[in-house]
C-alpha cells in the first residue's frame, strides 16, 4: 500500500539529516558481508560500490545540528565550516561503520581532509578520487576508470567481491533510473514549483544519498506520482536557479527562507552529486567502467570542479536559466569556499554582459540566522516583479 | 639583500632581468610567451619550444614586495572577486586591469600559450579559467598531476600524465610555436636540470652545519628563484648554484652564520623548521622577528614548492617524459599530509631543529588546510615547540606585526625554557 506523501516526506526529512546514519547501520546488520562507504561533496559514482555489495552514503557535513568541539582545532577560521564537523563526525564516531572513505577532487580543503583520515587512521580505506581533468576519453577516461579500480579493490579486500560487467550494469540501470526520476520532479516543478517546496525536494534527493537506491527509487515514484496531479496553490513568486551551494550545505532553514521569501527554487546545486551526470549511462557495456567514464567526461552539468575551458560555465548556467523559465540566478556560496567564490567573478561579468539579474550571499552551514539573507531575497524578488513588463 | 651583495647575487638578478628583457622584446624577436605556475613547471618542456615563461605568481609576489598588491587586489575586489580567496589571483587580476605592467615597468606580453599545470593547488584552476576569458586567443593547455593521495606516484599516474604530455601538451606546444618536438634537445636540458638539482640539493644540506651558513626560508626563497622561474634546464642555473654553493662553503669555513639584510647573523639561537610560504607585503620585518632572536630557519616546506629533490628524487634525461610526469607529482603542495608530515619531521631530526613553525595563509586553502592537525602530529611525535603564526602573501591586510611578533615572542621563550632545562638536565 502506497504511504501517505507526508509521511514519506517526514521520513526523508528524518534521514537527510540523520547524523548517526541510522539507516546504512540497519542495512549492514542485513547485510553483514556489506561494506559502507562514505563519500564526501560533490560527485562520486556510487554504481561501482553498489555493484561491489557496497552502500554508498553521502557524507555532507553535520549542518546546524553538530556542535563543533574538537573540529575547530583542526581547521582555522578562514576554511570553511564543512571539513571541521566531518571530522567532528568522525572523532564522534558518527561514521565508525563505515568502511571506506571517498574524498573525491573538488578542492583543497576536501583533498587535504582525506590525509586527516588517513593520519588518524580512520576506516579500512581513504580514498582520495581525483577525477580526470582531461576529457580524452583514452587519456582522461582511462585514468578514470584505473581510479574507479583503485576503489572496487580496496572493496574486494574487504569482501572478496569481483564486479561482473552483469552486476555493474544493473547498479547502473538502478542510478539510470534514480537520475531519470529526480529529473522528472525537476521538470514538473519548473512550472509546478508550488506543488513540492524546495525544502522538500531537498529532503527527498538528500535522503537519497544515505538510503539503499533501490529504496530511494521507490520513494521517488511516489513522490513523482504525488506531484503529477494538481496539488497546492500557485503564489506571486519568482523563479530562481540557485547556483554555488555544492559543496557544504546551507541550512534547511535557509532552504526554506529563500522560498518564503518570494523565489520559487526551479533549479539548484544542493545536492549536485546526485544530477551530476545528465541522461542515462549505458547500462548494456561490456565494461561499465568505460561507460561510467565516458559519461562523466561527455554528459556531465558543469561545475566547480572540472575545468571548463572547452564548455564555459557561464554559458552553461545561462541555458538552464532559460531552459526553466527563471528570471534569476541566486549565487550562495558557504563562506570561504574557494571555488565556488572563485567562480562567481566569472558568472556576474558574464550575466552583467547577457541582462540575467543575479544576488549573492554566503552561508555557513552551522548558522540558521538568515534575516538579511532574507530580506536581500525578498527585495530581489519584489524588483524583479517590479521590472516585469518594462521594455527589454 | 642589498646589504651585502655576492657574486651569486649578482648572477641571480642578471639572469631575472634578462627574462624580463626578453620578455619585453618577445613581439620583435617573435618568441612565444608560456603562461604557467611553478609547482609542476615544465622549463625543460617550454625551451625546447623556445619559449618564454611568464609565473603568475611571480608577479603577484614582486607586485608585494613593490608595495603594489594593495591597489591590485582593491581593484579585482571591486570587480567581483571575494575577499576571502587566494590573494595571488587577485593581485594578478588586478595587474592585468590596471595594463599588466611588470616588476620592470614594462608591459609583460600577452600569452600565446596558457598552460596549466595542475599540480598541487585547486586555485590554478580557476585561474586559468579567468586568464582564459581574459585572453580568448591564447591556446589553452591543461596539464593534469594526479595527486600523492596514497603517498605513491603510480604506474597509472605517470601514464596518465605522459599520454597528456604526448598527446596533447606536445601537439599543441608544436602547433603554437610551429616548431617540431626535439627529444634530444629536451633530454639535454633535463640533464642539465639534473644537475642544478643536485646543486640545489647540496645547497639546502648546508643548514646541517652550526651555525647554519645560510637561512633556509627566507633566503632561501632568493635562492629557489633561478630553478623555479624557468632557468632550470640550463647552464646558466647550474653556474648561479655553483657559484652560491662555494660562497656558503666560503661561510661554513670562517664560521659565519646567515646573511640578512643588516648584515651577518651574529649568534645561532635557536634553529627553526617552517611550514608555509612567507608573507611578502612585510616580508623584511617578518625576517627581522626571526633575526633579532638569533633565529635561523634550518628548513622550510615553502622552497620544496617547485620541487623536492631532498629525499633523491632527480629529473632523468634517460626518461625525459616518465621524469617530467615525476616531476610534478613530487612537488611539495601534491603530497599528502602524512608525506608532508613524514618530510618536515626529516628536516627537524636530520637538521637537529630547536622548533616548528607553521605561518599559516589565510587564503591558501592548498597550505593551510590540514596545518593544524600537521602540527599537532609533529609535537606529539617529536616532542618539540612549535609556533603558529597567520598572515596572507600579498594581502597588506593580513600581515598583522604586533600580533605575530607576539605570538613569536612566546614561542621563543618558550625555547628558551626548553633550553635551560635541557642544558640543566645534562649538566
Ligand atoms: S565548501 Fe567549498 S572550500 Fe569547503 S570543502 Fe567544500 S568545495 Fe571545498
Ligand atoms: S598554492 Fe596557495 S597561494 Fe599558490 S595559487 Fe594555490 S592557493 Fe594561491
Amino acid at each position: 500500500m502506497m504511504k501517505k506523501i507526508q509521511q514519506i516526506l517526514d521520513e526523508c526529512k528524518e534521514l537527510a539529516f540523520d547524523l548517526n546514519f541510522t539507516r546504512s547501520r540497519k542495512w549492514l546488520e542485513e547485510n553483514p558481508k556489506g561494506v559502507v562507504v562514505g563519500y564526501m561533496p560533490i560527485f562520486f559514482p556510487r554504481e561501482i560500490v553498489h555493484a561491489a555489495g557496497g552502500l554508498p552514503v553521502g557524507i555532507f557535513g553535520g549542518g546546524d545540528r553538530k556542535q563543533i568541539v574538537k573540529g575547530d582545532a583542526y581547521y582555522q577560521s578562514y576554511i570553511c565550516h564543512i571539513p571541521r564537523s566531518i571530522i567532528e563526525l568522525a572523532l564522534d564516531k558518527h561514521l565508525d561503520h563505515m568502511s571506506g572513505f571517498i574524498f573525491p577532487s573538488i578542492c583543497d580543503v576536501i583533498r587535504n581532509l582525506s590525509g586527516i583520515f588517513r593520519q588518524h587512521k580512520v576506516g579500512k580505506f581513504v580514498k582520495y578520487m581525483d577525477f580526470p581533468q582531461n576529457f580524452l576519453p583514452e587519456i582522461g577516461g582511462r585514468f578514470y576508470q584505473q581510479e574507479m579500480e583503485h576503489v572496487l579493490s580496496y572493496m574486494e579486500e574487504i569482501n572478496g567481491i569481483k564486479v561482473t560487467p552483469e552486476s555493474l550494469n544493473k547498479s547502473i540501470g538502478l542510478y539510470n533510473k534514480n537520475r531519470e526520476l529526480i529529473d522528472y520532479i525537476y521538470k514538473i516543478r519548473q512550472d509546478y514549483p508550488w506543488r513540492l517546496s524546495i525544502a522538500d525536494v531537498y529532503h527527498v534527493v538528500r535522503a537519497g544519498t544515505v538510503i539503499p537506491v533501490e529504496e530511494h527509487n521507490e520513494i521517488l515514484e511516489q513522490v513523482c506520482h504525488y506531484i503529477s496531479g494538481e496539488v497546492g496553490e500557485p503564489q506571486d513568486k519568482i523563479k530562481v536557479v540557485i547556483s554555488g551551494a555544492f559543496c557544504e550545505q546551507p541550512a534547511i532553514g535557509l532552504i526554506r527562507a529563500i522560498e518564503e521569501a518570494g523565489c520559487y527554487v526551479v533549479d539548484d546545486d544542493y545536492m549536485l552529486g546526485s544530477r551530476m551526470i545528465l541522461g542515462d549511462i549505458d547500462n548494456t557495456s561490456e565494461n561499465p567502467l568505460e561507460a561510467i567514464s565516458n559519461a562523466y567526461i561527455k554528459q556531465s552539468q558543469y561545475s566547480s570542479s572540472i575545468y571548463d575551458v572547452n564548455d564555459p560555465k557561464e554559458y552553461r548556467l545561462a541555458k538552464i536559466v532559460k531552459d526553466r523559465g527563471a528570471d534569476g540566478v541566486i549565487f550562495a556560496s558557504a563562506s570561504f569556499c574557494d571555488p565556488s567564490l572563485l567562480d562567481a567573478p566569472i558568472f556576474q561579468n558574464a550575466f552583467n554582459k547577457m541582462g540575467i539579474r543575479y544576488i549573492s550571499f554566503q552561508y555557513s552551514e552551522n548558522i540558521n540566522q538568515f534575516k538579511v539573507i532574507k530580506e536581500q531575497v525578498g527585495t530581489f524578488s519584489d524588483s524583479i516583479k517590479l521590472w516585469e513588463g518594462e521594455p527589454a | 639583500m642589498e646589504a651585502q651583495k655576492e657574486k651569486s647575487m649578482i648572477l641571480q638578478k642578471e639572469m631575472i632581468s634578462s627574462l624580463f628583457n626578453e620578455l619585453a622584446k618577445a613581439k620583435e624577436t617573435g618568441k612565444k610567451v608560456c603562461y604557467t605556475f611553478i609547482p609542476g613547471n615544465l622549463s625543460e618542456l617550454i625551451r625546447t619550444f623556445d619559449m618564454l615563461p611568464v609565473y603568475p605568481e611571480i608577479n603577484a609576489l614582486q607586485s608585494a614586495m613593490r608595495k603594489k598588491s594593495a591597489s591590485y587586489i582593491k581593484e579585482a575586489e571591486r570587480n567581483a572577486h571575494s575577499e576571502d580567496v587566494c590573494t595571488y589571483v587577485k593581485c594578478d587580476v588586478g595587474m592585468m586591469m590596471k595594463g599588466n605592467i611588470g616588476p620592470t615597468g614594462e608591459k609583460i606580453p600577452e600569452p600565446d600559450i596558457l598552460l596549466l599545470s595542475y599540480t598541487g593547488c585547486f586555485t590554478f584552476m580557476k585561474w586559468f579559467e579567468t586568464l582564459k576569458r581574459s585572453y580568448p586567443n591564447a591556446e589553452v593547455i591543461m596539464i593534469h598531476t594526479p595527486y600523492q593521495e596514497n603517498a605513491k606516484m603510480t604506474p597509472e599516474m605517470t601514464e596518465y600524465m605522459v599520454r597528456q604530455l604526448k598527446l596533447e601538451v606536445i601537439p599543441k606546444m608544436e602547433k603554437v610555436t610551429g616548431i617540431k618536438y626535439d627529444e634530444a634537445k629536451l633530454k639535454r636540458h633535463l640533464e642539465l636540470a639534473k644537475e642544478a638539482e643536485d646543486w640545489i640539493a647540496r645547497i639546502f644540506e648546508t643548514t646541517k652545519h652550526r651555525p647554519s651558513p645560510i637561512d633556509a626560508y627566507f633566503a632561501g626563497v632568493y635562492y629557489i628563484g633561478p630553478i623555479n622561474i624557468g632557468f632550470r634546464g640550463t647552464q646558466q642555473a647550474i653556474d648561479y648554484y655553483k657559484e652560491l654553493y662555494n660562497e656558503i662553503q666560503e661561510r661554513i669555513r670562517l664560521g659565519l652564520g646567515p646573511i640578512t639584510p643588516e648584515g651577518e647573523m651574529k649568534e645561532e639561537k635557536y634553529r627553526l623548521v617552517v611550514e608555509g610560504p612567507p608573507n611578502w607585503t612585510s616580508f623584511r620585518e617578518f625576517w627581522k622577528i626571526f633575526y633579532d632572536m638569533g633565529a635561523v630557519i634550518v628548513a622550510s616546506s615553502y622552497t620544496k614548492v617547485g620541487g623536492v629533490y631532498d629525499l633523491g628524487w632527480r629529473h632523468d634525461p634517460e626518461r625525459p617524459l616518465e621524469s617530467l610526469a615525476e616531476y610534478c607529482m613530487n612537488c611539495y603542495t601534491n603530497l599528502n599530509i602524512p608525506q608532508r608530515i613524514d618530510l618536515l619531521s626529516k628536516c627537524i631530526t636530520e637538521f637537529e631543529a630547536d622548533g616548528y613553525v607553521t605561518n599559516s595563509i589565510k587564503s591558501c586553502n592548498s597550505f593551510s588546510a590540514g596545518q593544524l592537525g600537521m602540527m599537532r602530529e609533529i609535537e606529539d611525535r617529536l616532542e618539540i615547540p612549535v609556533g603558529f603564526i597567520e598572515s596572507d602573501l600579498v594581502d597588506p591586510r593580513y600581515f598583522s606585526y604586533s600580533n605575530i611578533k607576539n605570538r613569536l615572542e612566546s614561542f621563543f621563550q618558550m625555547l628558551e625554557q626548553r633550553k635551560r632545562i635541557e642544558s640543566n638536565a645534562s649538566v
